[in-house]
């Protein structure tokens, strides 16, 4: 494979493209990790109820440091607040948001994700290092839309988009759409399709980094 | 009826080695480490824990795992930043882990606490965690049946509680602790406040019927 000059975006440009497709009055579960900050992206003016798996739907920004509340985290375990609007339940009630149908959509961080749609994110092939799936399981398998957010490539250079995943699965055929450091791809029945490029780069050096093929 | 309990040290007497203990808590959220402290004390050992995590730094279910009390985790997330003594403990094959999507726990904790024989849930389908499970194609869609899980013991965490055993929360600190309290055959929770007067029974979200016994605990984590 050779590489090709490429302009990847960084975190925060990723995560202000993500935010724009986060319509008005969506109810929006963040992932931990960088989809976590998606939120301070979303443009002006749009009221985004954000859930947090571990009981609060309408979390805030973080609070004003004095009035911490050890209590008040979000799924990252990170200080949050509460929005005007903001409710707390227990953990049945916050899955069956999540698995009924009720959330909108989902942005998660990913290892591997597949033509198909299907997406690794909970496990690797390394058995010394414990598994975790936390709630990702229950996001794919019953919010509406899957956003997937990161890198194109991982660190070594090989890809993270491919024909089939090699990781243990999350989910079969749940994504959407994937935001990447150098394109955004809906997923559709014939496999990745473009949607747009990261400024400055071209078709054929990001799909010098792509196992599976783009449709353009 | 008085469910109210001298110390933490009551409360856990009961537990014998080899229980399986529900403990409540998300992150550092609603753990009851007041208890945990007792029952580390009181000395039981070759435990099963069922929780969301397992503990990170040196508090909570960390300290149980360093002691060397645990012989079993069923958890959704034993991975978080300072969950070292889980890890060790891991690496070195002492400890048993059983990891169960969230909200699949959480669910198998309601089914045995509701007194059901497991449910079919979408989650996990076709995964690896759905290996050796029954399935079914329910309107053309699959779905992993999934049994009941049940305790023991539980240890709850709560803000306000009174001589019956009703319970109230605070923010996120309610997470597993409600349903936990349903599952297992002995529940005790300690809250920050122990009140003199009954709750509101508007304000009541854990029903007394499902807690054995309640002490003051008043330090928030």
């Amino acid at each position: 494979m050779t590489l090709q000059a490429v302009k990847p975006l960084d975190d925060a440009q990723l995560a202000a493209r993500v935010a724009q497709d986060i319509p008005d009055g969506a109810f929006v579960n963040l992932g931990i990790g960088k989809p976590t900050h998606v939120s301070v992206y979303v443009p002006e003016g749009r009221e985004v109820i954000y859930h947090s798996e571990n009981g609060i739907l309408g979390v805030g920004p973080p609070p004003v440091p004095g009035t911490e509340d050890p209590e008040l985290i979000d799924a990252s375990k990170r200080l949050v607040t509460a929005n005007p609007g903001a409710s707390y339940f227990d953990h049945c009630d916050s899955f069956s948001m999540m698995r009924g149908g009720h959330i909108d959509i989902a942005v998660l961080g990913a290892y591997q994700v597949a033509e198909n749609g299907d997406l690794a994110n909970w496990a690797t092939l390394d058995e010394t290092f414990p598994p975790a799936v936390g709630g990702a399981m229950d996001l794919v398998a019953g919010v509406r839309r899957i956003l997937v957010m990161m890198r194109h490539v991982n660190r070594d250079g090989s890809p993270k988009l491919l024909k089939r995943c090699t990781y243990p699965l999350t989910g079969l055929s749940v994504v959407s759409r994937v935001y990447t450091d150098l394109a955004v791809l809906d997923v559709t029945p014939d496999g990745f399709a473009l949607v747009e490029l990261a400024p400055g780069n071209n078709l054929d050096a990001v799909r010098s980094l792509t196992e599976a093929a783009i449709l353009a | 009826m008085d469910k109210r309990q001298k110390d933490p040290a009551c409360s856990v007497a009961p537990i014998a080695d080899g229980a399986t203990v529900m403990i409540g808590g998300f992150g550092s959220s609603g753990i009851p480490l007041g208890l945990i402290d007792a029952l580390l004390e009181h000395g039981a050992t070759g435990l099963t824990v069922v929780s969301n995590n397992a503990g990170a730094g040196n508090t909570g279910i960390a300290k149980l795992l360093k002691a060397g009390k645990v012989a079993k985790v069923i958890c959704s997330y034993p991975r978080t930043p300072g969950s070292i003594w889980f890890e060790k403990r891991y690496e070195a094959g002492e400890v048993e882990l059983e990891v169960v999507p969230q909200g699949t726990l959480a669910e198998r904790i309601r089914a045995a606490g509701a007194g059901l024989g497991g449910f079919f849930t979408p989650t996990g389908y076709g995964t690896q965690l759905a290996q050796g499970k029954e399935t079914r194609l329910i309107n053309g869609r699959g779905y992993v049946f999934e049994e009941p899980l049940h305790a023991d013991f539980a240890l709850l965490r709560a803000e306000r509680g009174d001589r019956f055993g009703n319970l109230s929360y605070h923010a996120t600190a309610r997470n597993f602790n409600p349903v936990m309290a349903m599952a297992a055959r002995h529940s005790v929770a300690e809250v920050r406040h122990l009140s003199d007067q009954p709750l509101d029974p508007e304000h009541v979200v854990t029903p007394g019927i499902f807690v054995n016994g309640i002490v003051e605990y008043g330090v928030r984590p």
